[in-house]
């Protein structure tokens, strides 16, 4: 407590914490509208991902409800599979293309 | 079980024949089975048709209760639907029976013919499967106890007809004369199918056991005792006396439309000359002896409904009789060996109608005589027709008695039968509906009804002599006189088994045998499986009538009548047993008596004695001429009244889909291929762009989030 008094602020307030998901969500959502490596951007919807979690737990602590601190839980367990196996996807497209550039897949273009 | 039990399998033997038949058709090595296992279940039915026989209520010999004149052998429950009850089930009285002779006797004796006629063709199984099948059919055409199992076989029998005419599938005019065949038929029988809603709905029921009792009630206006009757036909006539009373109008006349159809009478006789494109068994079994013939059974099975009409049977005699005057004088110009037969058979047809029309024995007598001696001409003209290789101009035959004794003398008991020759079966059941028809004529109360009784008796009398005349004027032109024939094209009778392997010995000695035939000219049929069958169809054309009319110790005399007056047929008349009935018809005996020798005499002397004198005769009368060999022009008519309209109609509707429909369609398609021309480039692919579209789209939504929560 005493540190944060000495930087100038006062309790942690929802706020806070609600502006540093925001912040977490904008930088991910950035990354990914600009950045062409594929890693790069996979990478960033992560950050987007972390930003709406830290969002949901500050909202539990702030409600006294459980649930959603329960649910972040089961949120990064699915993650991290999801994690696996989008990096499993990058990998074979590497191979196949032999490039990380995102706009070099417009196959699908109508 | 009991043998009577057993009845009501009649039609599954052919069922069982058609399952094997269609088992050879896959494997070549079984193909040649399929033959005798049709003539087999065929067989089978017919055995049991006879131990059944006895059995049957109201057959001689058995006493007739009032209550139990038919008997009804369920095979299984069908349709139960509120009250409307189909069953499965077969309706027995002396009528049923005697169609059942006919179909399954005549039936055996026809398919053990065809196992020789078609030996060798491609696609022998399938014929006969659809031969098996078509026995099924009509089986239980005459054995159902309700008019829907009737029209099952009825649309059974249709489908038959229309496969066996079809069968050489690769010739066009056999292909057109099928789709004729079933064109002609499906009108009719919408008319037969209208007729049974309009039963169901006047009587709440379309069971015979049912409404041909309820139908007898309302006949007799109640003076029978009303106890008697049971409950369900207790509530049909309850039901019928609350309809509309134009509904009993109506319904003999819609059914008679299907029996128009079916059984070739004007006006839709149109289809059956055309028919004689498939294979001559098949003419004869299903387009002579049986399946034209269930029209007629109909209205006779149905003859207590049809008088609840004033003027229905009239009307069915007066058609008749005119049918049978049409075909008769289109028959004497034929030159188509079956086209003659074709023609009288449609004319025949026409006296069965008087026959039933007039409530006489006459009409099935006439219906089972027919059978017999109408598949034997039949299957005799096959013999001919095989022997000169598909020839069938009689202009181009005579003297064929040299080459084919036993064809000839077969075919010329049929010629005396169908001639009507004195103390043959045709003269018997002939006579016997036409002295009727007079009868009726004289005896028939209301005026109208009894002309139209009358004229169809005299149009059948007049008909009688010119039967006589073109059966003889065929049999003389095709056996008498000097020998001389010409080959048709068909080398079809060539047994040219499609299991064998062609080497090239096998077809050099092919090549022999093909040539050695030609060379040989016509030639007698085998006994077996040909002739033979041909011998029980001969006999019965000859001594039937008189066996079943004077008894000759066999039977009763008086059979065939009692057997009727004890089916339902007759449930609501009489035969008639006076002295004037018993002198109007020995009038009408006499008189057809002398018609028939005349015209057998006309036709000795023009056909066979003094040929020379046709032409110069001819020279007067060409243009009557003309329009006989050109059959009235009836179907360049309907092409013209029918056909022509139709088909322009047809192509007006086809312009108008072709260019306002699918201009209407087509439009309705190209909108969307429009939206999509216009948003297709936001589509390009790149990742990155479409997660712009999802901010975009995030942001609107936020931004008409923020602005609903401030409440503007």
């Amino acid at each position: 407590m005493n540190t944060l008094a000495q930087t100038g602020l006062q309790y942690p307030v929802l706020a806070h914490f609600l502006t540093t998901g925001a912040i977490l969500f904008a930088l991910g959502l950035v990354g990914f509208l600009s950045r062409r490596n594929l890693i790069i951007v996979f990478l960033c919807t992560e950050l987007m991902f972390q930003g709406v979690v830290v969002t949901l737990v500050a909202l539990s602590k702030y409600h006294m409800n459980i649930t959603g601190q329960t649910f972040v839980i089961f949120v990064l367990t699915i993650a991290a599979c999801e994690a696996a196996l989008a990096l499993a996807l990058v990998v074979l497209l590497y191979r196949r293309k032999r490039t990380l550039d995102s706009q070099s897949l417009q196959e699908l273009s109508g | 079980m009991t043998t009577f039990e057993l009845a009501k399998f009649i039609p599954w033997f052919p069922a069982v024949g058609v399952i094997l038949c269609l088992i050879c058709c896959t494997k070549p090595a079984l193909r040649k089975l399929a033959g005798p296992i049709c003539v087999l279940s065929i067989l089978t039915s017919f055995i049991v048709t006879c131990l059944a026989y006895k059995s049957v209520p109201g057959v001689v010999g058995t006493t007739v209760d009032e209550n139990t004149k038919f008997a009804v052998l369920n095979l299984f429950d069908w349709i139960h639907v509120g009250n409307f009850k189909a069953n499965f089930s077969y309706f027995f009285d002396p009528l049923t029976i005697i169609m059942l002779f006919v179909v399954t006797g005549i039936g055996t004796l026809i398919a053990t013919y065809a196992m020789g006629y078609m030996h060798g063709e491609r696609g022998y199984a399938r014929f006969f499967a659809a031969v098996a099948l078509f026995i099924f059919s009509m089986t239980n055409l005459v054995m159902g106890d309700n008019l829907l199992v009737l029209y099952l076989g009825w649309e059974g029998v249709g489908l038959c007809s229309y496969l066996l005419i079809g069968y050489y599938y690769d010739q066009p005019i056999a292909v057109e004369a099928a789709k004729k065949a079933f064109i002609v038929n499906r009108i009719g029988d919408l008319g037969f199918a209208l007729g049974i809603f309009l039963t169901y709905l006047t009587f709440g029921s379309i069971e015979f056991n049912v409404i041909i009792p309820a139908a007898q009630e309302l006949l007799a206006n109640g003076s029978h005792a009303a106890t008697a009757l049971s409950e369900p036909v207790k509530a049909a006539i309850a039901q019928a006396q609350s309809v509309n009373p134009a509904y009993l109008t109506w319904i003999p006349f819609l059914l008679m439309l299907g029996a128009f159809g079916k059984s070739a009478q004007i006006p839709l006789f149109v289809w059956l000359p055309d028919a004689m494109a498939g294979p001559t068994p098949v003419s004869a079994l299903v387009h002579a002896a049986t399946m034209v013939t269930s029209g007629v059974y109909m209205v006779a099975r149905l003859t207590p409904i049809f008088q609840l009409s004033e003027y229905a049977l009239p009307a069915v005699a007066l058609v008749g009789g005119i049918t049978c005057i049409f075909a008769g004088t289109i028959a004497l110009t034929n030159n188509d060996l079956k086209g003659v037969f074709a023609y009288s058979t449609v004319s025949q047809l026409g006296y069965m109608f008087i026959g039933v029309a007039v409530i006489s024995v006459g009409g099935i007598f006439h219906l089972t005589t027919h059978a017999f001696f109408k598949a034997l001409l039949f299957l005799t003209a096959g013999s001919v027709m095989h022997a000169l290789a598909g020839n069938l101009d009689i202009r181009t035959m005579s003297g064929m008695r040299k080459k084919m004794p036993v064809t000839c003398w077969l075919m010329f008991f049929g010629c005396l039968a169908l001639a009507g020759f004195p103390f043959t079966a045709g003269y018997y059941s002939k006579d016997l509906l036409l002295g009727d028809a007079i009868l009726s004529g004289i005896k028939t109360s209301d005026p109208i009804a009894a002309k139209m009784f009358y004229i169809a008796g005299i149009l059948g009398i007049i008909t009688a002599f010119m039967t006589a005349f073109y059966t003889f004027r065929l049999w003389f032109k095709v056996f008498m006189g000097p020998y001389k024939y010409e080959m048709g094209t068909d080398a079809g009778h060539e047994p040219v088994d499609d299991m064998e392997v062609i080497t090239d010995a096998v077809a050099k000695q092919h090549e022999q045998e093909h040539d050695h035939t030609h060379h040989h000219g016509p030639h007698e049929m085998p006994l077996w499986p040909m002739n033979l069958p041909l011998v029980p169809l001969a006999l019965g054309s000859i001594i039937l009538g008189a066996l079943v009319v004077s008894g000759l110790g066999i039977l009763d005399s008086k059979w065939f009548e009692s057997m009727l007056e004890n089916s339902t047929q007759f449930a609501a008349s009489h035969i008639d047993h006076s002295e004037f009935a018993h002198h109007t018809h020995t009038t009408v005996a006499i008189i057809s008596i002398i018609l028939a020798v005349l015209g057998i005499s006309l036709a000795a002397i023009f056909h066979w004695w003094k040929r020379e004198w046709v032409a110069p005769l001819c020279k007067p009368i060409t243009p009557i001429i003309n329009i006989l060999v050109n059959k009235y022009y009836i179907d360049e008519l309907y092409e013209l009244l029918i056909r022509r309209p139709l088909h322009t109609l047809g192509r007006v509707l086809f312009v108008f889909d072709d260019y306002v429909l699918a201009n209407l369609v087509n439009f309705a398609g190209f909108v969307p291929r429009l939206v999509g021309y216009a948003v297709r480039p936001t589509q390009n692919g790149v990742l990155q762009n479409y997660g712009v579209g999802m901010v975009i789209g995030l942001a609107v939504v936020i931004i008409i989030a923020f602005y609903a929560w401030l409440g503007f």
